[in-house]
């Protein structure tokens, strides 16, 4: 079973890691030590391998810093689900083979701390007797995180999405 | 069919007419990188797609602007990395103290019209002000181009922006800027070009103040026709103007005759609201920089409001120039000299305390009115300091009254 942490709108990119805790300025530290270290300790501290993130709308809004994306992979969230993505977060996150989707009734009715079972190949979260569908990725975003993420899809296409 | 600045530039660069939603695969004329970033990119190049050497060094600029100087050894130690890397692969880099990548590749008209420029850094839509298609992407994409010469993009739908009217004394760009944001919202440009009409008379630095906030609404690109004033300063393409038969996803109008100094409150830069409900409001420090508010006109404005005054002795007045450029200007004829006068602090040119991590971090409780882009909790030190946004004449008259305060009931206020 993996938990669920609720989060709201608008969660921007300093708030999953801080531009002082940038890999930049902490060349030793491992980055997911640094995922929502000040906006959510509680996730900082208890997050485990699989959680998934629920937030509502513009995940992931502001700064480019990959390095957001690369805390949560770190941290191995199983997915994250929202009513809708920034943009540079949303192809980072892919980039980085982290599934996102946009799926408003699951927004709505995942609470804070419920226990679900993520089963992404039958693309679907499990929540006690409610089974929720997730909705079908664009093809190039199901293809790039079939493939592990853009480096492996460029290894294995030798080419990009939308090319050849 | 008549295409949008975005479409018609997306056109030329894939060799055939492209639609919003389209996937394209092209060839960048410029990728920037800069010092917070650079050294992971160079990672993911040769450790993870195992290539060694850039296919085009002549496609990389390099800035060193987000420390700059270093502050500790590790950043000192990154720095050099990107300086040996470039010098071996023979990429142009500014060095610490150049400035800030986006004001400096406009500078340097690295940034032109009708280019294709990615950034690994946000702001990147500033090269919008020169209507480039300019957008930030994550150090992976970089990585790509580096290695590859090329990038995938979806073709974005437009929004215009359409402006009337012409900006009141003690009114700027930045709060035209700030407008767009509260109508538009945080997210109402997400995935989205955004085109600037009716602004034939605004000059270069006010357009790169509105290019730089895009990406605050989520826009991919923020674009301003490079006609009127700039006119003289910039070569167009033929195949690049404003087509009358565009096709916009949405139209949005401002009436400047109406509009008010902004602030964006604490902490989302939407919380925008008329200076009026916010005046009185205590600050601890003031911020005048960032690529989008750091250079020298916006001093000038400053310097103007604060000539033979000075700053509350309870506020800290940081001042970061956007560029050496733009800070020898200020120190050429004198303004530079009526801000440290009054009480001003200046700092390297790059940016600054914008993130948080030097020259001006603010501690616990802290309040800061910026005039930079971003307001986000924690954005720029403690997460329980503040952050209001504002133009450069309110930060001037904030620094004077050490209260959030109206540059108009100072009076000396230019027209911005």
């Amino acid at each position: 079973m993996a938990r669920v942490w609720k989060f709201g709108a608008d969660v921007d990119t300093d708030q999953i890691v801080p531009g002082r805790f940038a890999p930049y300025m902490r060349p030793d530290a491992d980055v997911g030590t640094a995922a929502f270290i000040e906006a959510r300790p509680d996730f900082n501290k208890l997050a485990q391998p699989g959680d998934i993130i629920v937030a509502t709308s513009n995940f992931g809004c502001g700064s480019s810093r990959e390095y957001a994306v690369e805390a949560l992979r770190r941290r191995q969230v199983g997915a994250i689900v929202a009513l809708g993505f920034a943009r540079i977060f949303y192809r980072n996150a892919l980039n980085l083979g982290i599934p996102l989707f946009e799926a408003p009734e699951i927004v709505t009715n995942l609470k804070e701390g419920d226990e679900i079972h993520l089963d992404l190949a039958n693309s679907c979260i499990i929540a006690g007797a409610t089974i929720y569908a997730l909705p079908v990725l664009p093809y190039f975003a199901r293809e790039i995180l079939a493939a592990g993420g853009i480096v492996p899809y460029v290894k294995i296409h030798g080419a990009f999405p939308g090319e050849g | 069919m008549g295409q949008t600045l975005a479409e018609q530039i997306l056109s030329h660069a894939a060799g055939r007419a492209v639609k919003p939603g389209d996937l394209i695969v092209v060839a960048p004329d410029v990728v920037m990188s800069h010092d917070s970033l650079t050294p992971s990119i160079i990672k993911i190049m040769q450790d993870e797609l195992g290539v060694q050497n850039v296919k085009n060094p002549a496609q990389l600029v390099m800035t060193l602007d987000h420390v700059a100087p270093a502050s500790t050894v590790g950043t000192a130690n990154a720095q050099n990395l990107v300086r040996r890397f470039a010098r071996e692969q023979g990429v142009r880099l500014f060095d610490v103290g150049r400035g800030i990548c986006h004001q400096v590749l406009v500078e340097e008209k690295i940034a032109r019209p009708g280019l294709i420029i990615m950034g690994s850094d946000s702001h990147s839509t500033s090269y919008g002000s020169v209507c480039a298609f300019g957008s930030g992407m994550g150090s992976t994409d970089v990585a790509l181009i580096w290695a590859t010469g090329r990038t995938w993009l979806r073709v974005p739908e437009t929004i215009r922006v359409l402006v009337v009217g012409r900006l009141r004394p003690g009114v700027a760009a930045k709060d035209l800027a700030l407008k767009i944001c509260q109508v538009l919202t945080i997210e109402g440009a997400n995935y989205m070009a955004v085109e600037y009409h009716g602004l034939d008379w605004m000059p270069l630095e006010g357009r790169q103040t509105l290019a730089s906030m895009a990406v605050e609404i989520g826009a991919k690109v923020g674009m301003v026709p490079p006609t009127g004033v700039i006119a003289g300063q910039v070569t167009v393409p033929d195949w690049l103007y404003v087509d009358p038969d565009a096709v916009y996803a949405r139209t949005i109008t401002i009436d400047l005759d109406q509009l008010e100094p902004q602030v964006a409150k604490p902490h989302e830069v939407d919380q925008v609201v008329d200076l009026s409900e916010v005046a009185g409001t205590h600050v601890d420090m003031v911020f005048l920089g960032t690529c989008t508010n750091g250079r020298y006109e916006d001093m000038v404005i400053a310097a103007a409001i604060l000539k033979g005054r000075h700053i509350d002795t309870n506020v800290r007045f940081i001042i970061t120039p956007a560029s050496n450029i733009e800070l020898d200007k200020a120190a050429s004829d004198g303004t530079l000299s009526t801000l440290l006068a009054a009480g001003g602090t200046l700092t390297t040119p790059g940016c600054g305390p914008c993130m948080g991590r030097h020259n001006g971090t603010l501690g616990d409780d802290d309040v800061c009115l910026s005039t930079g882009n971003r307001n986000f909790k924690g954005r720029m030190g403690a997460p329980t300091s503040k952050i209001y946004l504002a133009s450069p004449a309110v930060a001037a008259a904030t620094a004077l009254r050490g209260v959030i305060t109206d540059p108009r009931e100072l009076g000396e206020v230019s027209h911005g």
